[in-house]
């Protein structure tokens, strides 16, 4: 029977096989690439990598291209505009987002139509970003636009605002695309986690005469911790990355405004001066700062149960050493 | 029953709230899409003198030939493309992560608990980190204007296999794989023939969000793909902020329907599998 398992264990191999091969060449080959273009001077939209020398053979320092970039006050503006419009987009969207799913999930309440109010919520998210940073350019199109008729007409502007030319109207813009497009999901996502809290906690907490909101402090948002700790990180990631809504909105205008490290890094591969170097340095500084928070990540999502089982096997193995030991000295002891 | 009543009677009023807002969200998810469909139908001088409108007008195969005339934007020749790549991409990812996901939970392997470690390490590696290694690669073995370096990198999807295992843990039972052993069934043969099929479900959700996800790709495509009859429906977008179609309105909003149609089809025909696939993916074993 043992004998038996170990000829499969094969398999494991083989079919992991693609996986792996696919893993190598696809990505950690081009992470590597991109980290050696990142110590060399290759640039120019023809230069091949074989003709780039690295830059102390030119006599420059090893880390100049990392130190430019970081040092480079459009990279600053890049990643603070890029944290800015994450943060704007993220807190009203997880405020919203985690009312509307405790009012889903509400026994008293028993909201109706909540399978069409899911889905519609939800549609944005669906749709091509590239699409959506077109549509809302033409909807906030100046003088004549969707959202410039509807504010002169309710009366909050008296003369047609021009969002394109300042810079925080476009900023607020872009996240208010990232909180339409994303609340639905994070919605649904929240659902999902309320409904694994155990309904008994709940039950109880009625018999206890705790009202909506005491159940919803005391026992909703504790329990759904992770849950928002998980919604956090990874909305925090995707945010660093945002690329399609700033380039088809405003190409990072006005003032670079709208500039994200993505765009950032993209503007300086391919287009104007080709700088691969510089981007590449660039990349691997967002990598760092992605890898960090994936690791968090990472160790929320680890199967909690299984290491459990683990820690026991291993602490039983252990206690079945020692008996065995003792029993040996006892053997011993008695033998003498 | 009287007291039940009453509590019914006490939450009405934040029941009205509650509609209230949903209602509000509900317009504002659809309103843009509504005000450009309507748009997409009327002439740039219409649009110009009332943005807002919600009745149709009788331009759509004026903004259409305006549209197609520029050279630029060519929906159909877009649709295809994106078709092609988005499948191959899909199916490349939900079968080997299928066959992955097999791998780590029907065979005891030493590298098995490390393997999935590394798997779920790998998850979020962002797309950006490896575009310039990727574009250099994909040029020095000539393969750029292919369609091969958009699909092939899906056949490794973490998150896919982290899903899959998910779902393979209490799906598969490992008795059904030893009765097909002792029935003499090769391993390949049992995945393909009954695991897959068991796991259909699951492969038809993450199918739906791979398929999304590589239509809505715009990043790779952009800088892979430099000859316009390999564009991607996400880059014809994206042409559409160019300058030739700076005045004509219609026809952009129309390209921008265009674009949103198919996704619209494929939304209101799947919805219940796409958001129960949301929902399955984020809660963790």
């Amino acid at each position: 029977m043992k004998r038996k398992r170990v000829s499969y264990a094969k398999y494991g191999y083989i079919f992991s096989i693609p996986f792996v091969v696919t893993f190598l060449v696809c990505t950690l080959y081009p992470i590597i690439y991109t980290g050696v273009i990142g110590f060399t001077n290759l640039k120019g939209s023809t230069m091949a990598f074989s003709d780039a020398k690295f830059l102390p053979s030119l006599g420059q320092g090893l880390w100049d291209n990392f130190v430019d970039t970081l040092t480079a006050p459009t990279f600053h503006t890049a990643l603070k505009n890029t944290v800015k419009m994450w943060v704007v987009n993220f807190v009203p969207q997880i405020t919203l987002a985690l009312i509307l799913a405790a009012w889903f999930t509400n026994n008293q309440k028993k909201i109706k139509a909540q399978g069409f109010f899911k889905v519609v919520f939800y549609l944005p998210n669906i749709i091509t970003a590239a699409t959506i940073g077109i549509l809302f350019a033409n909807l906030f199109a100046y003088p004549k636009g969707v959202v410039n008729d509807i504010l002169l007409q309710l009366g909050f502007i008296d003369s047609p605002f021009n969002f394109a030319i300042s810079a925080s109207a476009a900023q607020n813009s872009v996240s208010f695309m990232q909180f339409w497009t994303w609340y639905g999901n994070t919605m649904i996502v929240l659902i999902a986690g309320i409904l694994g809290i155990n309904p008994e906690m709940y039950e109880a907490a009625e018999i206890d005469g705790a009202n909506g909101n005491q159940q919803f402090f005391y026992i909703t948002i504790p329990n759904l911790k992770t849950m928002l700790l998980y919604t956090l990180v990874t909305s925090l990631i995707g945010g660093m990355q945002m690329f399609d809504i700033p380039r088809v909105f405003l190409n990072g205008q006005p003032q670079n405004s709208t500039l994200t490290a993505s765009l950032f890094i993209y503007t300086q591969a391919f287009s104007g001066s080709y700088q691969y170097n510089k981007a590449s340095a660039a990349s691997l500084i967002m990598f760092v700062i992605i890898s960090v928070l994936s690791a968090v990540v990472f160790f929320m999502l680890r199967d909690k149960d299984e290491i459990k089982l683990h820690k026991i096997i291993k602490q039983q193995e252990r206690e079945y050493r020692k008996k065995v030991k003792l029993a040996k000295q006892q053997l011993l002891k008695e033998g003498r | 029953m009287d007291t039940e009543i009453k509590v019914f009677n006490r939450f009405q009023p934040f029941k009205v709230i509650i509609y209230i807002v949903c209602i509000f969200l509900a317009a504002l998810s659809l309103f843009p899409f509504i005000i450009m469909i309507v748009n997409a139908t009327r002439s740039t001088p219409e649009i110009q003198g009332t943005a807002v409108s919600l009745i149709p007008s009788k331009f759509l195969a004026r903004n259409y030939e305006i549209l197609v005339s520029k050279d630029m934007f060519d929906p159909i020749k877009g649709f295809i493309n994106s078709v092609i790549i988005s499948t191959g991409a899909t199916l490349c990812a939900v079968y080997f992560s299928s066959l992955t996901a097999y791998a780590i939970v029907v065979y005891e392997w030493k590298l098995r608990r490390g393997f999935f470690t590394f798997i779920m390490a790998v998850m979020m590696i962002p797309g950006v980190v490896l575009s310039i290694g990727f574009y250099k690669m994909v040029y020095a073995v000539g393969l750029a204007n292919n369609y091969l370096p958009l699909i092939i990198p899906s056949i490794a999807a973490p998150a896919i296999v982290f899903f899959m295992r998910q779902y393979m843990i209490p799906a598969l039972p490992i008795e059904i794989i030893q009765s097909a052993r002792i029935d003499g069934a090769g391993e390949f043969y049992t995945f393909n023939k009954i695991a897959l099929p068991i796991l259909k479900p699951a492969i038809a959700t993450q199918g739906i969000m791979c398929f999304v996800q590589q239509w809505n790709n715009l990043f790779m495509p952009l800088i892979l793909l430099t000859q316009k009859k390999m564009y991607t429906m996400p880059i014809m977008v994206s042409l559409l902020k160019g300058d030739i179609y700076k005045v004509e309105y219609g026809s952009v909003y129309l390209g921008l329907t265009l674009t949103v149609l198919p996704l619209f089809v494929v939304y209101f025909l799947l919805s219940k599998y796409i958001i129960a696939g949301i929902a399955v993916g984020s809660v963790k074993g």
